[in-house]
Protein backbone atom coordinates (compact mmCIF):
# COMPACT_ATOMS: atom_id res chain seq x y z
CA UNK A 1 0.00 0.00 0.00
CA UNK A 2 1.99 2.59 0.56
CA UNK A 3 6.33 2.42 2.20
CA UNK A 4 7.25 4.94 4.64
CA UNK A 5 7.64 8.17 3.09
CA UNK A 6 9.55 9.94 6.12
CA UNK A 7 11.36 8.73 9.36
CA UNK A 8 9.02 10.79 11.65
CA UNK A 9 11.71 12.42 14.61
CA UNK A 10 10.76 11.37 18.35
CA UNK A 11 9.40 15.11 18.60
CA UNK A 12 6.69 14.30 15.53
CA UNK A 13 5.67 11.09 17.49
CA UNK A 14 5.33 12.44 20.79
CA UNK A 15 2.83 15.18 19.68
CA UNK A 16 0.99 12.33 17.93
CA UNK A 17 0.49 10.29 20.79
CA UNK A 18 -0.09 13.63 22.84
CA UNK A 19 -2.59 14.66 20.41
CA UNK A 20 -4.61 10.92 20.43
CA UNK A 21 -4.92 11.69 24.06
CA UNK A 22 -6.18 14.78 23.95
CA UNK A 23 -8.42 13.82 21.23
CA UNK A 24 -9.82 10.88 23.31
CA UNK A 25 -10.06 12.82 26.07
CA UNK A 26 -12.08 15.52 24.58
CA UNK A 27 -14.54 13.37 23.33
CA UNK A 28 -14.83 11.35 26.67
CA UNK A 29 -14.38 14.07 28.67
CA UNK A 30 -13.07 11.85 31.90
CA UNK A 31 -10.25 14.32 33.08
CA UNK A 32 -12.30 17.71 32.79
CA UNK A 33 -15.54 16.82 33.21
CA UNK A 34 -15.60 14.24 35.17
CA UNK A 35 -12.69 14.70 37.81
CA UNK A 36 -12.47 18.20 37.91
CA UNK A 37 -16.17 18.85 39.19
CA UNK A 38 -15.03 16.65 41.99
CA UNK A 39 -11.72 18.92 42.50
CA UNK A 40 -14.61 22.05 42.39
CA UNK A 41 -16.49 19.61 44.93
CA UNK A 42 -13.77 19.21 47.25
CA UNK A 43 -12.74 22.94 47.04
CA UNK A 44 -16.22 23.73 48.14
CA UNK A 45 -15.73 21.38 51.47
CA UNK A 46 -13.80 22.83 53.09
CA UNK A 47 -15.40 26.45 53.47
CA UNK A 48 -17.82 23.98 55.07
CA UNK A 49 -15.91 22.15 57.51
CA UNK A 50 -13.91 25.47 58.00
CA UNK A 51 -17.02 27.57 58.78
CA UNK A 52 -17.32 31.31 57.87
CA UNK A 53 -13.79 32.13 59.61
CA UNK A 54 -13.40 34.15 56.02
CA UNK A 55 -9.50 35.02 57.01
CA UNK A 56 -8.79 31.74 58.11
CA UNK A 57 -10.13 30.04 54.37
CA UNK A 58 -7.95 33.14 52.81
CA UNK A 59 -4.97 31.93 54.01
CA UNK A 60 -5.64 28.10 53.96
CA UNK A 61 -6.85 28.92 49.97
CA UNK A 62 -3.91 28.49 48.25
CA UNK A 63 -2.61 25.15 50.19
CA UNK A 64 -5.86 24.07 49.94
CA UNK A 65 -5.80 24.69 46.09
CA UNK A 66 -3.07 22.67 45.28
CA UNK A 67 -3.50 20.04 47.39
CA UNK A 68 -6.43 19.19 45.41
CA UNK A 69 -4.46 19.64 42.31
CA UNK A 70 -1.79 17.34 43.41
CA UNK A 71 -4.60 14.90 44.75
CA UNK A 72 -6.87 15.12 41.68
CA UNK A 73 -4.00 15.43 39.16
CA UNK A 74 -2.60 12.71 40.39
CA UNK A 75 -5.96 10.60 38.95
CA UNK A 76 -5.74 12.82 35.26
CA UNK A 77 -2.50 11.81 35.00
CA UNK A 78 -3.79 8.19 35.64
CA UNK A 79 -6.43 7.96 32.66
CA UNK A 80 -4.00 6.73 30.14
CA UNK A 81 -3.44 3.26 31.18
CA UNK A 82 -7.56 3.21 30.66
CA UNK A 83 -7.13 4.71 27.33
CA UNK A 84 -4.16 2.31 26.57
CA UNK A 85 -5.57 -0.93 26.29
CA UNK A 86 -3.46 -4.28 25.93
CA UNK A 87 -4.43 -4.42 22.07
CA UNK A 88 -3.89 -0.70 21.90
CA UNK A 89 -0.79 -0.96 23.43
CA UNK A 90 0.61 -4.01 21.38
CA UNK A 91 -0.70 -2.08 18.30
CA UNK A 92 1.17 0.96 19.38
CA UNK A 93 4.32 -1.15 20.27
CA UNK A 94 3.97 -2.60 16.68
CA UNK A 95 4.35 0.72 15.05
CA UNK A 96 7.86 0.71 16.39
CA UNK A 97 7.70 3.30 18.82
CA UNK A 98 9.01 2.38 22.20
CA UNK A 99 8.63 3.25 25.55
CA UNK A 100 10.53 6.33 26.19
CA UNK A 101 8.58 7.96 23.16
CA UNK A 102 5.34 6.45 24.44
CA UNK A 103 6.08 7.97 28.05
CA UNK A 104 7.37 11.12 26.73
CA UNK A 105 4.12 10.98 24.51
CA UNK A 106 1.78 10.55 27.24
CA UNK A 107 3.72 12.99 29.60
CA UNK A 108 3.21 15.67 26.64
CA UNK A 109 -0.73 15.24 26.95
CA UNK A 110 -0.86 14.99 30.82
CA UNK A 111 1.19 18.81 31.14
CA UNK A 112 -1.70 20.02 28.79
CA UNK A 113 -4.09 17.93 30.60
CA UNK A 114 -3.09 19.41 33.70
CA UNK A 115 -2.78 22.65 32.82
CA UNK A 116 -6.60 22.91 31.97
CA UNK A 117 -7.58 20.98 34.99
CA UNK A 118 -5.22 23.68 37.37
CA UNK A 119 -7.16 26.84 35.43
CA UNK A 120 -10.70 25.23 35.35
CA UNK A 121 -9.96 25.33 39.58
CA UNK A 122 -8.26 28.14 40.24
CA UNK A 123 -11.42 30.28 39.68
CA UNK A 124 -13.44 28.46 41.91
CA UNK A 125 -10.51 28.75 44.54
CA UNK A 126 -10.46 32.48 44.31
CA UNK A 127 -14.26 32.64 44.18
CA UNK A 128 -14.26 30.14 47.57
CA UNK A 129 -11.69 31.24 49.72
CA UNK A 130 -11.02 35.11 48.65
CA UNK A 131 -7.06 35.07 48.72
CA UNK A 132 -4.93 37.40 49.07
CA UNK A 133 -3.24 37.74 45.55
CA UNK A 134 -0.18 39.71 46.04
CA UNK A 135 2.57 38.34 43.61
CA UNK A 136 0.34 36.50 41.48
CA UNK A 137 2.35 36.59 38.46
CA UNK A 138 4.87 33.73 40.44
CA UNK A 139 1.66 31.38 40.16
CA UNK A 140 2.06 31.38 36.08
CA UNK A 141 5.28 30.00 36.32
CA UNK A 142 4.63 27.58 39.24
CA UNK A 143 1.27 26.52 37.20
CA UNK A 144 3.22 25.07 34.56
CA UNK A 145 6.01 23.63 36.65
CA UNK A 146 3.79 21.75 39.03
CA UNK A 147 1.79 20.57 35.44
CA UNK A 148 5.27 19.37 34.42
CA UNK A 149 6.26 17.61 37.22
CA UNK A 150 2.97 16.04 38.53
CA UNK A 151 2.19 15.15 34.71
CA UNK A 152 6.18 13.07 34.31
CA UNK A 153 5.28 11.40 37.84
CA UNK A 154 1.87 10.22 36.77
CA UNK A 155 3.32 8.83 33.54
CA UNK A 156 5.77 6.80 34.97
CA UNK A 157 3.23 5.54 37.78
CA UNK A 158 0.65 4.49 35.33
CA UNK A 159 3.30 3.07 32.86
CA UNK A 160 4.67 1.24 35.94
CA UNK A 161 1.10 0.19 37.08
CA UNK A 162 -0.45 -0.66 33.70
CA UNK A 163 -1.98 -4.25 33.41
CA UNK A 164 -2.02 -4.14 37.05
CA UNK A 165 -5.07 -5.33 38.99
CA UNK A 166 -4.22 -2.45 41.56
CA UNK A 167 -3.64 0.01 39.45
CA UNK A 168 -6.03 2.73 40.75
CA UNK A 169 -4.34 2.19 43.99
CA UNK A 170 -0.91 1.74 42.29
CA UNK A 171 -0.53 5.04 41.06
CA UNK A 172 -1.71 7.35 43.76
CA UNK A 173 0.05 5.56 45.68
CA UNK A 174 3.28 5.84 43.51
CA UNK A 175 2.93 9.23 43.33
CA UNK A 176 1.69 11.09 45.71
CA UNK A 177 4.74 10.70 47.95
CA UNK A 178 7.29 12.04 45.21
CA UNK A 179 4.80 15.08 44.59
CA UNK A 180 4.32 16.06 48.21
CA UNK A 181 7.69 18.54 47.63
CA UNK A 182 5.44 19.84 44.14
CA UNK A 183 2.83 20.91 46.67
CA UNK A 184 5.19 22.45 49.79
CA UNK A 185 7.04 24.38 46.53
CA UNK A 186 3.75 26.09 45.01
CA UNK A 187 2.99 26.78 48.39
CA UNK A 188 5.64 28.44 49.55
CA UNK A 189 6.00 30.40 46.52
CA UNK A 190 2.45 31.62 46.88
CA UNK A 191 2.96 32.61 50.91
CA UNK A 192 6.88 34.13 49.96
CA UNK A 193 5.47 36.44 47.46
CA UNK A 194 2.53 37.55 49.27
CA UNK A 195 4.97 38.22 52.18
CA UNK A 196 7.99 40.00 50.18
CA UNK A 197 10.15 37.31 50.79
CA UNK A 198 12.05 36.10 48.07
CA UNK A 199 10.18 32.97 46.49
CA UNK A 200 13.08 31.86 44.82
CA UNK A 201 14.14 29.07 47.35
CA UNK A 202 10.36 27.42 46.95
CA UNK A 203 10.66 27.48 42.98
CA UNK A 204 13.87 25.88 42.80
CA UNK A 205 12.39 22.89 44.95
CA UNK A 206 9.87 23.00 42.56
CA UNK A 207 12.30 23.06 39.60
CA UNK A 208 14.41 19.78 41.54
CA UNK A 209 11.58 17.98 42.07
CA UNK A 210 10.41 18.29 38.36
CA UNK A 211 14.08 17.64 37.25
CA UNK A 212 14.42 14.69 39.59
CA UNK A 213 10.87 13.31 37.91
CA UNK A 214 12.35 14.05 34.32
CA UNK A 215 15.51 11.43 36.02
CA UNK A 216 13.59 8.94 37.47
CA UNK A 217 10.75 9.06 33.77
CA UNK A 218 14.69 8.50 31.84
CA UNK A 219 16.09 5.83 34.00
CA UNK A 220 12.56 3.75 34.16
CA UNK A 221 12.18 4.20 30.23
CA UNK A 222 15.41 2.93 29.70
CA UNK A 223 14.76 -0.34 31.39
CA UNK A 224 11.51 -0.37 29.93
CA UNK A 225 13.39 -0.44 26.72
CA UNK A 226 15.30 -3.03 28.14
CA UNK A 227 12.10 -5.34 29.19
CA UNK A 228 10.36 -4.16 25.59
CA UNK B 1 23.37 -15.16 -0.03
CA UNK B 2 22.15 -12.64 1.93
CA UNK B 3 18.95 -11.02 0.59
CA UNK B 4 16.98 -7.44 1.12
CA UNK B 5 13.99 -7.85 3.20
CA UNK B 6 11.16 -5.85 1.65
CA UNK B 7 11.14 -3.49 3.68
CA UNK B 8 14.60 -2.72 4.53
CA UNK B 9 15.36 0.46 2.39
CA UNK B 10 11.88 2.16 3.89
CA UNK B 11 12.72 5.00 6.16
CA UNK B 12 11.86 4.32 9.88
CA UNK B 13 12.78 0.95 9.38
CA UNK B 14 15.88 -0.68 10.83
CA UNK B 15 17.64 -2.99 8.19
CA UNK B 16 18.01 -6.22 9.01
CA UNK B 17 19.75 -8.89 7.24
CA UNK B 18 18.22 -12.23 6.91
CA UNK B 19 19.89 -14.85 4.60
CA UNK B 20 17.92 -15.94 1.86
CA UNK B 21 17.09 -19.28 3.23
CA UNK B 22 16.64 -18.12 7.21
CA UNK B 23 13.02 -19.03 7.75
CA UNK B 24 10.91 -15.65 8.89
CA UNK B 25 10.32 -17.00 12.15
CA UNK B 26 12.15 -19.79 14.59
CA UNK B 27 11.65 -21.19 17.79
CA UNK B 28 13.48 -23.43 19.44
CA UNK B 29 12.31 -25.26 22.97
CA UNK B 30 10.61 -22.26 23.91
CA UNK B 31 8.55 -21.81 27.19
CA UNK B 32 6.29 -18.47 28.09
CA UNK B 33 4.87 -18.24 31.18
CA UNK B 34 3.08 -15.74 32.05
CA UNK B 35 3.06 -14.97 36.10
CA UNK B 36 3.46 -18.45 37.46
CA UNK B 37 1.08 -20.10 34.86
CA UNK B 38 3.14 -22.33 32.04
CA UNK B 39 1.79 -21.01 29.04
CA UNK B 40 4.03 -22.21 26.03
CA UNK B 41 6.74 -25.22 27.21
CA UNK B 42 9.19 -26.91 24.85
CA UNK B 43 7.75 -25.48 21.78
CA UNK B 44 9.44 -25.55 18.07
CA UNK B 45 7.94 -24.02 15.24
CA UNK B 46 10.24 -22.63 11.52
CA UNK B 47 7.66 -20.25 9.68
CA UNK B 48 9.22 -19.72 6.55
CA UNK B 49 9.01 -17.49 3.70
CA UNK B 50 6.24 -16.94 1.82
CA UNK B 51 4.50 -19.88 3.93
CA UNK B 52 0.70 -19.69 5.93
CA UNK B 53 0.53 -21.42 9.12
CA UNK B 54 -3.11 -22.44 10.45
CA UNK B 55 -2.69 -22.60 14.26
CA UNK B 56 -5.46 -24.53 15.96
CA UNK B 57 -5.40 -25.42 19.78
CA UNK B 58 -8.61 -25.51 22.48
CA UNK B 59 -9.83 -22.64 24.79
CA UNK B 60 -6.70 -21.30 27.05
CA UNK B 61 -4.25 -23.57 24.88
CA UNK B 62 -1.42 -21.14 24.06
CA UNK B 63 -2.64 -19.89 20.88
CA UNK B 64 -2.42 -16.13 21.33
CA UNK B 65 0.64 -16.01 23.59
CA UNK B 66 1.97 -17.50 20.41
CA UNK B 67 0.83 -15.03 18.39
CA UNK B 68 2.47 -12.24 21.13
CA UNK B 69 6.08 -14.17 20.86
CA UNK B 70 5.93 -14.06 17.51
CA UNK B 71 5.36 -10.10 17.68
CA UNK B 72 7.98 -10.08 19.84
CA UNK B 73 5.48 -8.49 22.84
CA UNK B 74 5.78 -11.42 25.25
CA UNK B 75 9.50 -12.47 26.16
CA UNK B 76 10.54 -16.64 26.38
CA UNK B 77 11.39 -17.57 29.80
CA UNK B 78 13.27 -20.56 28.49
CA UNK B 79 14.67 -21.85 24.83
CA UNK B 80 15.46 -19.56 21.84
CA UNK B 81 14.19 -17.91 18.39
CA UNK B 82 14.07 -15.51 15.77
CA UNK B 83 12.08 -13.26 14.11
CA UNK B 84 12.44 -11.55 10.81
CA UNK B 85 16.09 -12.00 11.44
CA UNK B 86 16.02 -10.50 14.96
CA UNK B 87 16.47 -12.75 18.30
CA UNK B 88 13.81 -12.39 20.66
CA UNK B 89 14.66 -10.61 23.47
CA UNK B 90 17.78 -8.85 22.05
CA UNK B 91 18.59 -5.51 21.63
CA UNK B 92 17.05 -5.19 18.20
CA UNK B 93 13.60 -5.97 18.93
CA UNK B 94 11.88 -2.67 18.42
CA UNK B 95 14.07 -2.09 15.04
CA UNK B 96 11.61 -5.19 13.89
CA UNK B 97 8.16 -4.63 14.94
CA UNK B 98 6.85 -1.98 12.47
CA UNK B 99 7.58 -5.28 10.42
CA UNK B 100 5.13 -7.19 12.07
CA UNK B 101 1.22 -6.79 12.03
CA UNK B 102 -1.11 -8.58 14.65
CA UNK B 103 -4.73 -8.37 14.59
CA UNK B 104 -5.76 -9.79 18.21
CA UNK B 105 -9.25 -11.42 18.76
CA UNK B 106 -10.74 -8.14 20.11
CA UNK B 107 -9.86 -4.75 18.00
CA UNK B 108 -6.82 -2.35 18.75
CA UNK B 109 -8.89 1.01 17.88
CA UNK B 110 -9.44 4.13 20.65
CA UNK B 111 -13.55 3.52 20.29
CA UNK B 112 -13.66 7.52 21.15
CA UNK B 113 -11.42 8.41 17.61
CA UNK B 114 -12.98 7.70 14.02
CA UNK B 115 -11.22 5.35 11.62
CA UNK B 116 -9.44 7.35 9.64
CA UNK B 117 -8.03 8.84 13.01
CA UNK B 118 -6.87 5.58 13.98
CA UNK B 119 -5.76 4.98 10.99
CA UNK B 120 -4.03 8.62 11.03
CA UNK B 121 -2.14 8.07 14.02
CA UNK B 122 -0.61 4.37 12.80
CA UNK B 123 0.18 6.56 9.62
CA UNK B 124 1.80 9.53 11.54
CA UNK B 125 3.47 6.93 14.01
CA UNK B 126 5.37 5.17 10.88
CA UNK B 127 6.28 7.87 8.76
CA UNK B 128 3.54 7.37 6.10
CA UNK B 129 1.16 9.93 4.68
CA UNK B 130 -2.31 10.00 6.23
CA UNK B 131 -3.54 9.62 2.80
CA UNK B 132 -2.00 6.35 2.64
CA UNK B 133 -4.22 5.65 5.45
CA UNK B 134 -7.54 6.75 3.61
CA UNK B 135 -6.57 4.68 0.66
CA UNK B 136 -5.85 1.33 2.72
CA UNK B 137 -9.62 2.08 4.79
CA UNK B 138 -11.00 2.44 0.65
CA UNK B 139 -9.16 -0.59 -0.08
CA UNK B 140 -11.12 -2.79 2.73
CA UNK B 141 -14.62 -1.19 1.53
CA UNK B 142 -14.72 1.46 4.25
CA UNK B 143 -14.19 4.65 2.97
CA UNK B 144 -17.94 5.83 3.71
CA UNK B 145 -17.57 5.19 7.41
CA UNK B 146 -14.55 6.91 7.72
CA UNK B 147 -15.23 9.27 9.73
CA UNK B 148 -17.52 7.36 11.90
CA UNK B 149 -16.45 6.78 15.85
CA UNK B 150 -14.89 3.47 16.39
CA UNK B 151 -17.19 2.54 18.71
CA UNK B 152 -20.01 2.81 16.81
CA UNK B 153 -18.81 0.57 14.47
CA UNK B 154 -19.80 -3.26 14.00
CA UNK B 155 -17.31 -5.96 14.63
CA UNK B 156 -17.64 -6.56 11.13
CA UNK B 157 -16.60 -3.03 10.36
CA UNK B 158 -13.85 -2.92 13.22
CA UNK B 159 -12.26 -6.13 11.75
CA UNK B 160 -12.03 -4.43 8.45
CA UNK B 161 -10.53 -1.75 9.85
CA UNK B 162 -8.13 -3.50 11.11
CA UNK B 163 -7.45 -5.18 8.08
CA UNK B 164 -6.93 -1.98 6.60
CA UNK B 165 -3.69 -1.30 8.85
CA UNK B 166 -2.82 -4.54 7.77
CA UNK B 167 -2.93 -3.15 4.42
CA UNK B 168 -1.24 0.17 5.67
CA UNK B 169 2.04 -1.39 6.89
CA UNK B 170 2.39 -4.44 4.50
CA UNK B 171 4.04 -6.17 7.52
CA UNK B 172 6.71 -9.45 6.59
CA UNK B 173 5.00 -11.16 9.21
CA UNK B 174 1.84 -11.45 9.81
CA UNK B 175 -0.01 -12.80 12.65
CA UNK B 176 -3.80 -12.94 12.45
CA UNK B 177 -5.91 -14.47 15.93
CA UNK B 178 -9.35 -15.41 14.88
CA UNK B 179 -10.08 -12.98 12.19
CA UNK B 180 -13.02 -14.74 10.79
CA UNK B 181 -15.04 -14.21 13.68
CA UNK B 182 -17.70 -11.60 12.95
CA UNK B 183 -16.95 -11.06 9.36
CA UNK B 184 -18.96 -12.03 6.23
CA UNK B 185 -18.16 -13.24 2.77
CA UNK B 186 -16.59 -10.34 1.60
CA UNK B 187 -14.90 -9.56 4.66
CA UNK B 188 -13.33 -13.07 4.62
CA UNK B 189 -12.31 -12.85 0.71
CA UNK B 190 -10.29 -9.54 1.91
CA UNK B 191 -8.76 -11.54 4.24
CA UNK B 192 -7.48 -13.96 2.11
CA UNK B 193 -6.45 -11.35 -0.02
CA UNK B 194 -4.43 -9.52 2.66
CA UNK B 195 -2.67 -13.01 3.32
CA UNK B 196 -2.15 -13.97 -0.39
CA UNK B 197 -0.63 -10.14 -0.52
CA UNK B 198 1.68 -10.76 2.31
CA UNK B 199 2.75 -14.18 1.45
CA UNK B 200 3.62 -12.53 -2.29
CA UNK B 201 5.74 -10.18 -0.78
CA UNK B 202 7.83 -13.02 0.52
CA UNK B 203 6.15 -12.69 3.84
CA UNK B 204 4.95 -15.02 6.02
CA UNK B 205 1.47 -15.76 8.11
CA UNK B 206 0.47 -17.06 10.96
CA UNK B 207 -3.67 -17.71 11.28
CA UNK B 208 -5.31 -18.70 14.78
CA UNK B 209 -8.67 -20.22 14.63
CA UNK B 210 -10.00 -22.99 17.30
CA UNK B 211 -12.01 -23.75 13.89
CA UNK B 212 -9.96 -26.10 11.55
CA UNK B 213 -12.79 -25.45 8.36
CA UNK B 214 -11.84 -21.44 8.78
CA UNK B 215 -8.13 -22.58 7.80
CA UNK B 216 -8.68 -24.88 5.11
CA UNK B 217 -7.48 -23.51 1.53
CA UNK B 218 -6.00 -20.60 2.92
CA UNK B 219 -3.31 -22.18 5.30
CA UNK B 220 -0.06 -24.33 3.75
CA UNK B 221 0.03 -26.70 7.03
CA UNK B 222 -1.59 -26.80 10.56
CA UNK B 223 -0.22 -27.09 13.80
CA UNK B 224 -1.85 -27.60 17.23
CA UNK B 225 -1.07 -26.30 20.28
CA UNK B 226 -1.46 -29.40 22.92
CA UNK B 227 0.28 -29.11 26.60
CA UNK B 228 2.40 -25.43 25.29
CA UNK B 229 3.62 -28.02 22.61
CA UNK B 230 3.23 -27.34 18.78
CA UNK B 231 2.31 -30.58 16.80
CA UNK B 232 2.01 -30.99 13.61
CA UNK B 233 -2.10 -31.30 12.48
CA UNK B 234 -2.22 -35.17 10.87
CA UNK B 235 -5.18 -33.43 8.46
CA UNK B 236 -2.54 -30.95 6.81
CA UNK B 237 -4.78 -28.94 4.33
CA UNK B 238 -2.75 -27.90 1.15
CA UNK B 239 -4.99 -25.97 -1.19
CA UNK B 240 -2.27 -23.93 -1.94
Amino acid sequence: MSRPTTTPTPLARCLALAAKDLRVERRSGEALLVIAPFGAVALLLAPLAVGVDTPLLAELGPALYWLVVLLFGVLVTLRGSAVDGPHQRAMLALTGVGPRILLAGRTLGNVALLLGFELLLAPVAVLLYNPDLTGWPWLLPVLVLVAGGLAVLGSIADALAAGLDGRTSLGPLLTAPIAVPLLLGATGVLNAARYDRPPWPWLLLVVTVDLVAALLAAWCATHMEDVA
Amino acid sequence: MPHTAPSRDQPGVVATTRPADEPCARLDGIAVTVGRTPILRNLDLVLNAGEVIGVLGGNGSGKSTLLRLLATLVRPSRGRGAVLGHELGGPGTIAVRPRIALVGHLPALYPQLTLAENLHLVARLTGREERSADRALALVGLAGAAHRRAESCSQGMARRAELARVVLAEPSLLLLDEIHSGLDRDAVELVDEVVTGVRGRGGACVLVSHEPDRLTGVADRLVRIVDGRARPEPQAVDAR
